[in-house]
């Protein structure tokens, strides 16, 4: 069983009695009578590959176990309580005999977060069994073959709009491949149901989402954690459900955008204040839109090279989805020495997004001293509390619970004169949500994030129909991620995150034999080179969240929705090709094309 | 790396002579020129143990020499060299645009000219672009020397004309080709650290309208680069019109044989060859 309607069909049975991992519903209003009575409904159906993650840094373990020590491992990871309480079930020791501590980390994008208990795992393992210290580090195409990947996904579209483009009802069928165990699949799922309806106003929504069994390896968090799928599936049926009504994409997404005030399909009514509309403005206008739009299609004639252009609208709940947070209820410590250095101790990892930075950043402004002053210390099981695994822009949601102090020096005798007289000066903070906020597990209703961040994308694309080959020759992002904190760090995240949607959207495609990875090296699975990017514009709109740290949302995860969509509508401007599969290989829009008389 | 170091040897010598003579005491010996392929073997662990003559040093087999009648390049001439050399730029600008295509910096600083030709791989960039220069191979032994047309050195899937303990000295490319044009192109869905799925090169004499001689050659379509000699024919003496375009298409599919594996598919090879032969004889119409 390799596919998705492999485990739907029923003809085998590898997970429970239906081959399902977790099933969610969100529902709203009535939606059968509102199709009733429709005058246009649209269906669309939508599939996205899986996608390596390609971080810099193999999987890699170091462990020293035996019984009177316990178990210790320095590695490669995440989420170092993650592989806390997979050693201590493993080896069924008391926590305090479990160490785990994370070395610099060569990128993770969720790769990170489960595997690296298997590989701890085996290391620890094979360290008890033969008294010496066990260290494993995958080579690339050991990487590629045994860890988690992006899930593969298939997403159902009805949809009834008025004849004046208005929403009437969305019913969305969004199922995702999570491979041979479930790993984190029902959190990945969650994520991707609630975004499967957008940023849009309809008083009659049904999303069914469906985390399934096969039998390929487990597929895992990935940046987006299914969101990206699900918004595929959504902003290209939008330009559809435009099309058939005879509006242009734009047009259309602005007579249904939420607004504040405005219920989302979960039931959650938005209170901070959005704007769609000035946000696909901006993106728009810099890209130069709607000249293009018009322009392209008289120049494309027969030109061998078409242009085209296209967007996406999103958005992306900040934080982790639902009851996450609280269940998680994150802890983070601070701690001054007696010589005026702060430590900050959090279990939420660097993994090269900058999180150190950041949290030097925050915990210095909000003391008023230098960053410099401020170590964060390296997470260690036996040092740092449990403040949550690094998933999402959760690290930044953490930390901005820190004392208002004065200045420098006097901050530095303030230590001293603490630390001398009554020892460790230590602060510890809990998580806590934002007043008002609401979600019932349940029924799937509820304030899914206690935010979102908000975004429109546009890209251009020329298809050469000589080779098939898709190139995107620019893009811009605009989006609203409450206030930036670090503009540096931010713009590497959207950038990061676009070029791993343009390959996710075009390039990279994992070939499956007999449920292995065949083209598990670098030569044979294409992910684009700097030479195959454009530039990636990126542009912010900033409204401070009261309740995120510094007036943050979080960021990481929302650059991986936008890209594929728009690519995808502008590949249909250019070509009149309407691709409905992800990626979009040359290979794949030659079938399309050669399959269409129109071109 | 997957790979014991110590079931292998590697031989360093100085000398043509040095190295021929090595190889003729080991039949077994392998010549190892910039490793750029070999290298890759080894770490995934696929590299027969054994001997190993490094020519690196052998000046014999590098320098690019230039007489009236040819451009002869040493084995040994890297893709970097390639690109600096005038003459080839001027004379065989194919060579260059296959070999700035080819990896990225580090391995244009040690691939060779000679490893390409002698890994034998169905989809080396710069064999299409020496057929159709008719390149002339130079192989020499403690045997001695002897010269082979390369187009038809391969002789079937990593199959070719070199006795064990014969190595690739020079590759020749006769000059004269005034006021032909050439067209080149690699077509491997990235645009850089690409495996090419289909690697065209072709050159062409137009005078008066009508093609007087022509070269066709295509990589990643067949166990070999392919000289496409039918589709040759049913251009040379003609003006490309549109019905010439189609049955050189046609002569095209039937004297290539692309198949699907992990990087692409037959079908895919098969259009896209034919794609960029259009556009190549779209071109040298115009
Ligand atoms: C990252 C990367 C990217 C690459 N990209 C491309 C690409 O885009 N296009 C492409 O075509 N290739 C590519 N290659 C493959 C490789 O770089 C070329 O084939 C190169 O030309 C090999 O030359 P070499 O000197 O390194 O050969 P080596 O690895 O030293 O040898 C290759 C083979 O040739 C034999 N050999 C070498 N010299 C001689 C000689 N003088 N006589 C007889 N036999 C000889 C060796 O015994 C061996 O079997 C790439 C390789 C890497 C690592």
């Amino acid at each position: 069983m390799s596919s998705i309607d492999d485990a739907l069909s029923g003809r085998e049975v590898v997970w429970g009695t239906d081959n399902l991992f977790k099933s969610y519903t969100v529902a709203r209003g009535d939606v059968e009578a509102a199709f009733a009575g429709a005058p246009i409904v649209v269906e669309g159906e939508y599939e996205t590959g899986s996608q390596e993650q390609l971080y810099i840094e193999p999987n890699g373990m170091l462990a020293i176990a035996d019984l009177q020590n316990g178990v210790t491992v320095w590695g490669s990871m995440q989420c170092p309580y993650y592989v806390h309480r997979a050693l201590a079930g493993l080896f069924n020791l008391p926590a305090e005999k479990i160490r785990v501590v994370q070395m610099e980390t060569g990128g993770g994008f969720g790769g990170k977060e489960e595997y690296p208990s298997i590989i701890a795992g085996h290391a620890a393992l094979l360290a008890w069994k033969s008294g010496r210290p066990v260290k494993i580090v995958y080579s690339r195409a050991e990487d590629m073959v045994a860890t988690t990947k992006r899930h593969p996904s298939r997403t159902k579209h009805r949809t009834a709009v008025t004849r004046d483009g208005r929403l009437l009802a969305m019913d969305v069928d969004f199922v995702i491949d999570g491979g041979a165990y479930c790993t984190l699949s029902p959190v990945v799922l969650s994520r991707g149901t609630i975004h499967a309806a957008g940023p849009y106003r309809c008083d009659h929504v049904r999303i069914r989402g469906r985390a399934v069994a096969t039998n390929v390896p487990p597929h895992g968090a990935f940046r987006g954690f299914g969101a990206p799928q699900s918004i595929f599936a959504l902003e290209r049926h939008m330009d559809r459900v435009a099309a058939a009504v005879g509006l242009g994409p734009d047009e259309f997404r602005r007579r249904n955008f939420v607004h504040a005030g405005d219920t989302l399909a979960v039931g959650q009514v938005i209170r901070e204040p959005v704007s769609m509309n000035t946000l696909l403005d901006r993106a728009l206008a810099l890209a130069g839109y709607h000249d293009k739009r018009r322009r392209f299609v008289e120049e494309n004639g027969t030109r061998a090279i078409k242009k085209g252009i296209g967007f996406s609208t999103f958005m992306h709940g900040a934080g982790f989805t639902g009851s996450g947070e609280d269940h998680l209820a994150s802890v983070v410590a601070v701690e001054a020495t007696r010589e005026g250095v702060v430590r900050v101790l959090a279990a939420s990892t660097e993994i090269g997004q900058g999180t150190n930075t950041i949290f030097s950043q925050i915990a210095a402004e909000a003391l008023g001293i230098d960053p410099d002053d401020v170590e964060v210390v390296q997470p260690d099981t036996s040092e740092v509390p449990n403040s949550g695994p690094t998933v999402v822009h959760h690290a930044l949601v953490d930390a901005g619970v820190l004392p208002s102090v004065h200045s420098r020096a006097e901050f530095r005798a303030a230590c001293r004169r603490y630390v001398d007289s009554y020892g460790t000066l230590r602060a510890t903070s809990r998580y806590q949500p934002p007043p008002g906020v609401r979600w019932d597990d349940q029924t799937y209703q509820g304030d899914a994030y206690g935010t979102y961040a908000w975004a429109a994308y546009v890209a251009e694309v020329s298809v050469d129909t000589t080779t098939y080959e898709i190139r995107v020759d620019d893009f811009v992002a605009v989006q609203e991620v409450g206030k930036v904190i670090n503009p540096t760090l931010a713009m590497g995240q959207i950038e990061g995150g676009v070029a791993q949607g343009v390959g996710w959207a075009l390039y990279e495609d994992v070939v499956w034999r007999e449920g292995r990875m065949a083209n598990a090296q670098m030569t044979n699975y294409i992910m684009p080179t700097s030479m195959d990017l454009p530039e990636i514009r990126v542009h912010f709109e900033e409204v401070p969240y009261p309740y995120g740290p510094a007036g943050a949302k979080g960021i990481g995860e929302l650059p991986m929705d936008g890209p594929a969509p728009a690519i995808f509508n502008a590949v249909e401007h250019a070509t009149g090709i309407s691709a409905t599969r992800l990626p979009l290989t040359p290979e794949r829009l030659m079938e399309l094309m050669c399959a269409s008389p129109a071109v | 790396m997957r790979t014991p170091l110590h079931r292998y040897e590697l031989t360093a010598c100085d000398s043509l002579q040095d190295a021929l003579a090595a190889l003729a005491a080991d039949p077994s010996a392998r010549p190892f020129a910039g490793g750029t392929d070999l290298m890759v073997l080894m770490d995934a662990g696929h590299l027969p143990p054994g001997r190993y003559i490094d020519l690196w040093k052998v000046r014999e087999l590098r320098d690019i020499d230039v007489t009236a009648e040819a451009v002869t390049l040493g084995a040994l001439t890297t893709y970097t060299e390639v690109l600096k050399a005038e003459i080839l730029r001027r004379e065989f600008p194919m060579l260059g645009i296959a070999a700035a295509e080819t990896g990225g910096i580090a391995t244009q600083n040690r691939g060779t000219i000679g490893g390409n030709i002698a890994n034998a791989s169905p989809a080396a960039d710069t064999p299409p672009a020496l057929v159709a220069y008719d390149a002339e191979l130079e192989l020499v032994s403690s045997r001695g020397v002897r010269r082979v047309a390369y187009e038809k050195f391969h002789t079937g899937y990593k199959k070719m004309d070199l006795a064990p303990g014969e190595l690739i000295a020079r590759v020749r490319l006769p000059r004269g080709r005034k006021g032909w044009r050439d067209y080149y192109r690699k077509v491997g869905t990235r645009k850089a650290q690409a495996i090419s799925k289909v690697c065209f090169a072709a050159a062409a004499d137009v005078a008066d309208g009508r093609v007087r001689d022509l070269r066709v050659a295509l990589g990643s379509v067949a166990p070999t680069v392919v000289r496409c000699t039918a589709t040759e024919t049913t251009v040379r003496g003609h003006a490309v019109d549109d019905a010439v375009v189609v049955k050189a298409q046609r002569a095209l599919a039937s004297e290539i044989e692309p198949i699907d594996d992990i990087r692409s598919t037959a079908a895919y090879r098969l259009r896209v060859a034919q794609n960029v032969l259009r556009e190549f004889l779209t071109r040298i119409r115009a």
